[in-house]
This record gives structure tokens, sequence and C-alpha cells, in this order.
């Protein structure tokens, strides 16, 4: 067991996240692009709180910050959803461009 | 731990494919609830990688917080908002979609190489520690108590916020014509027209 491999699975979960975040079209795929990239941030922490900080384990402490924190952004992102939904019955991230210009 | 390095290895391989097909799967699948019920399936994966890392409370509030509480409720969002729609297409949403893949994978090759060539300080594991639970309390109540009671105002301010925005006003005054024909509809706030609203 050595650090790299949690490292670069994080890496690839980060990317995927990226790239949904960016090419979806469905706002809620989009949410759930964003809870992925916090997971991948969550596995670097716990990785590093386990392989350089083992005896004292920050990295932890702060991972359940970042889960709670991503569970009130998933409850208010949700509730700003339903309320787009309802003034503009759609959920295409193409057509809230409301304040784009 | 006490498993031996090859389960440990087996299940970091397992866990680890798990992790990134499921991801796959809930960016490329067509249908979202799918890719909602995938994402259960990558929150469960993960907190088994946590177990990989020691991390059992971490990896108990994973299983916790994000398969019970998140994933439900964007399964609910789903239900609530799903509407049968085809997304109308523009010009160079391939083009975009082509950009976008080559700069993750862009930026994943970057990452992979940073991170293989870094020369990490790994402490070996002098002592174990017995509970990690016992740890993580005493760094909320002595050196993170701030962060910690600032945390449950922000759940708190969320809670509230996510109530204001997501409910439906009730309105009391209809008219008579439009009586009936409200009656088998649901009574929320009328809906506001947006400047510039093109629907």
């Amino acid at each position: 067991m050595s650090l790299e491999p949690f490292l670069i699975v994080a890496a690839a979960l980060f990317c995927i996240g990226i790239y949904g975040l960016i090419t979806s079209r469905n706002a809620v795929r989009v949410l759930m692009s964003i809870e992925l990239m916090l997971n991948a941030v969550n596995l670097n922490l716990l990785a590093f709180s386990n392989f350089l900080d083992s005896g004292n384990i920050r990295g932890q402490v702060f991972a359940t910050f970042v889960i709670a924190i991503a569970a009130a952004e998933a409850a208010v992102g949700l509730a700003i959803i339903l309320s787009i939904y309802r003034s503009r019955d759609t959920i295409d991230m193409e057509q809230f461009n409301l304040l784009r210009w | 731990m006490n498993l031996s390095d090859g389960v440990q290895v087996v299940s970091l391989v397992i866990l680890s494919a798990m992790v990134i097909s499921a991801a796959m799967g809930v960016v490329l699948l067509p249908n979202v609830v799918y890719s909602a019920f995938l994402l259960g399936g990558v929150f469960i994966s993960v907190a088994g990688l946590y177990i990989l890392l020691n991390a059992d409370f971490v990896a108990a509030a994973q299983v916790l917080i994000y398969v019970g509480a998140v994933n439900v409720l964007i399964l609910f969002a789903i239900m609530l908002v799903n509407k049968r729609q085809d997304y109308p297409e523009f010009k160079l949403s391939g083009l975009r979609n082509t950009i976008t893949a080559l700069v993750c994978i862009a930026l994943f090759s970057l990452l992979a190489v940073s991170l293989t060539s870094t020369n990490w300080a790994v402490q070996p594991a002098t002592f174990v520690l017995t509970s990690t639970l016992v740890a993580i309390a005493k760094h909320f109540f002595y050196d993170y108590l701030l962060p910690f009671e600032l945390a449950s105002v922000l759940l708190l301010v969320a809670l509230i916020g996510a109530i204001v925005l997501a409910r439906r006003e009730f309105v009391p005054e209809t008219t008579k014509d439009s009586a009936a024909e409200d009656s088998l509809s649901l009574l929320e706030k009328p809906r506001e027209q947006l400047v510039g609203t093109n629907i």
C-alpha cells in the first residue's frame, strides 16, 4: 500500500467531475458532478492524513467539514434548481443565460 | 489495520475500478435517473476506499450523509423536475465536448505525472491510533472548536435558505372564472415572468 494509487484515483475522479460540470446540460447532473469533485478532494485529504500524518489525523477532521459543507451545498443547490424550474420551466443549462452579458 | 497486504491491494484495485467506472457512468449516461443511482455506487465505493485508509468514522459519515441524505435529495429533485424534453442542439456542442475531454485528459496526465514524480515525505506508521473517533473528537473540541461551531451555524443557514428558496407560497385570492380550472392544479405562487424569458 502506498500513497500514489489513492492520489491517482482522486485525480481521475476530479477530472471526470470537471468534464461533467462543463459538458452536461441537465442542472441536476451538474450538481452530481460537483459532488464527485468534492469526493475526490476528500479522498486526497484522507490519503495524505493516513500516509503523511498518521499519528495526528487532521485530514479526517477536514474531510468531516467538507462532508458537512457538501450536504449544505446540495440542499441549497437543489432548492435553487427547483426555483429556477418553476420560473423558467426548464433545467437546460444553456437557457439560464439571464445574467450572461 | 489487520488485513494482509494482498487483500488490501486487491480491494484497492476493485474499489478503484468501481469508482472510476461508476463516475464515468454518472457523467456519460443519457438518463439522469441511472446517473443518480450510479452516484450512490460512487459514494459507497469511496467509503470503501476510506476504510482502506484507516478512516472508519469518515467512512460511516460518508455512507450516512452522502448515500443517505445527498443521494436521496438528488433523487427527489430528479423526481420533481424530471421533464422529458430533448435539449435543443446548438452549434459547436460536439467541438465543446471534444475540447473539454482533451483538457480533462491533459489535466489528469499533468496531475499523474506531478504526483508520481514528487518525493512524498511518507511517515512510517510508528504507532497505531487506538481509536480514530477519540482523536477526531479531541480535534473537534480543542483546536478546531470554532470551525466546528461555524459549521453548525452554516448548516442552520443552509436549512433555512433551502426552505425559503423552494417553498410554494399559498395564494388565496382567485377570481370566479379561473377557479374552475385552478381546482385541478396545485395552488402555488404564480410564475414570475422574468425579463428576457424566451419560453
